[in-house]
């Protein structure tokens, strides 16, 4: 039987605020163990939480970039269950009215566009930390992360591969990075996606019972874990079997996932409104005020560069994948109005490629846009050949003669002969020193005029240019 | 000295008659003589208490001081209070000093008050006669063999016995109002929303306000003024225009209308309460204010309504006596599932352990629906029928209890006799309206008796100034056990 594979992610993005949702300390990551938990994070008795705007905001952001429904009001709600590393014993999520409710993200998945619808996004706090190790048997708790603000993006049940998935789970990422409400840092856990994964037979509606598989911390392991369990569903359902509703976790270290809970011993968690937050409420004022700070949202960036510079629907989507990497092309064209492609090329080639090689964000790329147009530049006036221009970059990359370009131009002298009598001089004495090749261009080898180019060339360590080196010599053989 | 009202001790520490170390002494003395029979205060840190003074003395000396400047005040010890035990009645909490101060603490502390002590009270406030605390029963100063109401039972024993001339209470069902009537003293609960629940250990968190317990409608308005005001640590904390809340308190009654329930004047109220508030409407007529019937045709629902809410936010605002971060933790246990069980089941006592599992009941998967929304739109039902009444009233009077305090023993194995003592006073807390009580007579046994009277939102100032006037013309609010 040919069988379908349904996934809904559910993903955990920490918000990018100073301080916890529901109090004054700081979020900051990697302090030592509950120097960062005040007597709100700790739960004493007789503290209350106060809900931080900024992490409000920020879900507006989202919701406005999604074209999801503002919620308003919506409810905080507890989710009651103990843990050690939940202090009060609830943490403050939001149930049945959460401040995002809808909204749609294209992806691109195997080159067609696709909408995945949301569900939902809502605020919660996160919890604590369990330590099992180095504490003779017991566990210790920290606390710095309890209340670090979360969104939680609910998908639906969209996606149809694992590297769909995938790509929405990058998509949502970018997303999330480039309007400014979370880090996405994955190690530090800023961005972490919980799926759902059933099987279906092809061409059915009704879905299958799901599985939902725990904390996804890289691309990879989502991938892995949903192929995994997919494959797991299918060999049961085709041995007859039949699927657990449970929850599960993805072992990276063997491949596989394996249940953590099964939806009988599921928490009843007793949710329902916190009475100590009143229903949060949004004016339309604040949302337009969020509305206009927005920045130009990705896909619409990606549907400008098509339609105004002409660029691929791949190059787009790269120059897009970040807003540092859009805002960078951006600067380079203003400057470089007439060499889009030039300069796309560049950034797709040359930048991202070191870039990466160094394992640098392009906000700490060595050259800046508006060097890279200069470097550019000197291309697009036939100061140097493209070769030329590669070992100018990585003078620049080094950061020799305070990246000027024209004077490691200079220093290298990889100025291009582009004097019409010099480049005949040269191909008079390249001619005459072939005349084996000479007889065989003129005999009709075409071969034999690459030939004779890549001797000019060499004679003269790359600078001629090439073109005038192509026109003249073609003269004075047909001549 | 320990006789006079917080007002009379406020002038003369202003006149500089006597000083706050010697006030201050005088009532730490009455609590070390007295305290072991009433068993009124949990904590007394005369170390604290003397050292407040002192800096009063200099406030007063410099003229820095206000009303309440030099003042001992007696703290309910569901309050937070830094350096202090604050155990809110509880095993859970026998060992917990707190950190920080309450919003409720810093006002007085801000005020130059005294903190006196921290007073017995019903585990986390839950109980109506004071019987329920981990550090034993609280005596009725007017009959040793009477509770002396709860969950406050210690606030309004303490002030009753002039151990203290003024005490803090909360009230999440009555637990100002009931001790206060019980031991023949005034108590106001505010509207919802007025006083900071910040470092006030939570109960029931929509229902819970504290308030201040004191001899008169004159004394309150004085610690109203004090424990009033925004708090944004609090998000249920109300942004209200300060008002004077003495400033109506001379104010004539004349063409008061005051509102008389007939579900309130049913059956259940005892012959001796019937007789003294009817006696006290006979005051009140004199004043020049009318009485006319309304009807409160859900505010019955009251008690049901409450025991559904009040238990269901208990249960989760209980779950952090876990015994993980501070507090009590059983010896010992097998493993982490194994501690909480044991830890909660030494840590509560029976009455909480019952009020935690109703709460987890009634919001349990497949019973929310038909107890928590049902109740909470009942409780706007509640609270329709109190604001359609006061289209037709200024204010609402009844019997704050049904009866005056029963013995101690007496109710202690019926929660749910003892559940309806609240009967009168639950309502206030669904509605958030303000409501206080104050002292009319006696009634079987000697014992005290409470008027209720209660407001619209944000009518205390008009609320004190009916009790003031009513505690004008009469002297029960002076009458002294000691």
């Amino acid at each position: 039987m040919q069988w379908e594979i349904v996934i809904g992610l559910e993903v955990h993005a920490q918000l990018s605020t100073q301080s916890k949702i529901f109090s004054g300390a700081s979020t900051a990551y990697g302090s030592p163990p509950n120097t960062q938990a005040c007597v709100i994070d700790l739960a004493l008795p007789g503290v209350l939480p106060v809900l931080n705007k900024g992490a409000v905001e920020r879900a507006i952001k989202f919701g406005l970039s999604v074209g999801a429904k503002i919620n308003s009001p919506s409810i905080f709600a507890r989710k009651n269950y103990f843990y050690p590393d939940l202090p009060k014993g609830y943490q403050i999520s939001q149930f049945e009215l959460p401040v995002v409710q809808g909204g749609n993200i294209q992806i691109q998945a195997d080159g067609e566009e696709k909408n995945i619808r949301l569900t939902r996004a809502h605020l919660e706090e996160d919890a604590g930390k369990s330590l099992h190790e180095d504490f003779h048997g017991m566990s210790g708790i920290d606390l710095n992360r309890a209340g670090t603000p979360l969104l939680e993006i609910v998908s639906e049940p969209d996606m149809r591969s694992s590297a769909e998935a995938v790509v929405y789970a990058k998509t949502l990422h970018a997303l999330v990075r480039w309007i400014g409400i979370c880090d996405g840092n994955m190690q530090e856990g800023s961005f972490r996606c919980d799926a759902n994964v059933s099987v279906r037979p092809y061409g059915t509606e009704k879905l299958g019972t799901r599985c939902e598989i725990k904390n996804l911390n890289s691309f990879r392991f989502l991938e892995k874990a949903i192929d995994y369990e997919a494959r797991r569903q299918i060999e049961i359902l085709e041995d007859g079997g039949i699927i657990r509703q449970e929850t599960r976790l993805y072992d990276a270290s063997k491949d596989e996932t394996r249940t953590m809970r099964t939806k009988e011993d599921a928490n009843d968690y007793r949710y329902f409104p916190d009475p100590d937050l009143l229903p949060l409420e949004i004016s339309a004022n604040w949302i337009d005020q969020v509305q206009s700070v927005l920045p130009e949202l990705p896909q619409a960036r990606r549907d400008r560069y098509m339609s105004e510079f002409a660029l691929s629907a791949y190059d787009a989507s790269v120059l897009t994948s970040s807003r540092e990497t859009a805002d960078y092309f951006e600067s380079t064209i203003k400057q470089l109005p007439a060499q889009v492609k030039l300069c796309a090329n560049w950034i797709m080639g040359e930048i991202n490629g070191q870039l990466n090689k160094e394992g640098l964000e392009i906000t700490a790329c060595p050259v800046t846009p508006s060097q890279l147009a200069a470097l550019l530049e000197r291309i697009s006036d036939d100061t140097i050949s493209g070769k030329a221009a590669k070992a100018v970059f990585e003078s620049m990359w080094n950061g020799e003669l305070e990246k000027n370009v024209d004077a490691i131009i200079a220093a290298k002298g990889l100025k291009q002969i582009s004097d019409d009598s010099a480049i005949e001089k040269l191909v008079d004495q390249v001619l005459a020193a072939n005349e084996q090749q000479v007889a065989d261009y003129r005999n009709g080898k075409e071969k034999a005029f690459n030939s004779l180019v890549g001797q000019i060339m060499k004679a003269t360590q790359g600078k001629a240019n090439p073109a005038q080196v192509n026109t003249i010599l073609k003269k004075k053989l047909e001549g | 000295m320990f006789n006079a009202s917080l007002k009379q001790l406020s002038i003369q520490l202003a006149e500089k008659k006597i000083s706050s170390t010697e006030l201050t002494t005088e009532f730490l003395q009455r609590i070390k003589q007295f305290n072991p029979e009433y068993n009124a205060f949990i904590t007394v840190n005369e170390e604290i208490s003397l050292a407040q003074a002192k800096v009063a003395d200099k406030m007063l000396a410099t003229g820095q001081a206000g009303p309440l400047t030099g003042i001992p005040i007696a703290q309910k010890d569901i309050f937070c209070a830094r350096g202090w035990l604050t155990t809110c009645g509880s095993k859970m909490l026998s060992n917990f000093v707190s950190p920080y101060d309450a919003g409720v603490i810093e006002r007085f502390n801000q005020a130059g008050a005294i903190n006196i002590g921290k007073t017995n009270m019903d585990e986390f406030a839950m109980g109506s006669s004071n019987e329920t605390s981990y550090f034993g029963m609280v005596k009725n100063p007017w009959d040793i063999a009477a509770v002396p109401g709860g969950s406050s039972g210690g606030a309004a024993c303490a002030v009753a016995a002039r151990l203290a001339p003024a005490a803090t209470g909360t009230d999440t069902g009555g637990s100002i109002r009931q001790p206060a009537a019980l031991c023949g003293i005034s108590g106001i609960k505010p509207t919802y929303g007025l006083v900071s629940r910040y470092g006030m250990i939570a109960f029931a968190s929509s229902l819970d306000q504290g308030g201040p317990m004191a001899k008169s409608a004159e004394d309150l308005a004085l610690l109203l003024n004090v424990m009033i005001g925004f708090d944004p640590r609090d998000s249920t904390s109300l942004q209200h225009d300060a008002e004077d809340c003495a400033q109506d308190l001379q104010k004539p009654l004349a063409g008061l209308r005051i509102g008389l329930p007939k579900e309130y004047f049913a059956e259940g109220m005892s012959q001796d309460v019937a007789s003294a508030i009817e006696k006290a409407l006979v005051e009140y007529r004199k004043l020049g204010a009318q009485t006319i019937e309304v009807s409160l045709p859900n505010a019955p629902l009251s008690i049901p309504v409450y025991y559904v809410l009040a238990p269901a936010e208990a249960s989760s605002n209980l779950s952090r006596f876990d015994g993980v971060r501070y507090g009590y933790r059983a010896p010992a246990y097998s493993d982490l599932a194994d501690m909480y069980r044991k830890t909660r089941t030494q840590g509560f006592g029976a009455e909480v352990k019952r009020r935690i599992l109703i709460g987890t009941y009634v919001l349990s998967h497949g019973y929310y629906d038909a107890y928590y929304i049902k109740a909470q739109k009942l409780r706007r039902l509640i609270a329709q029928d109190f604001t359609e009444a006061y289209k037709r009233c200024d204010i609402i009077m009844g019997p704050t209890t049904p009866t005056v305090a029963f013995n101690l023993g007496e109710k202690s194995g019926d929660p749910i006799q003892m559940y309806l003592s609240d009967i009168y006073t639950s309502a206030a807390n669904l509605t958030g309206m303000p409501a206080m009580s104050i002292p009319i007579g006696f009634g079987d046994k000697n014992r005290p008796i409470g008027l209720h009277i209660m407001g619209n939102y944000f009518k205390e100032a008009q609320m004190l100034n009916i009790a003031h006037q009513y505690q004008l013309v009469t002297d029960w609010h002076l009458k002294s056990p000691v």
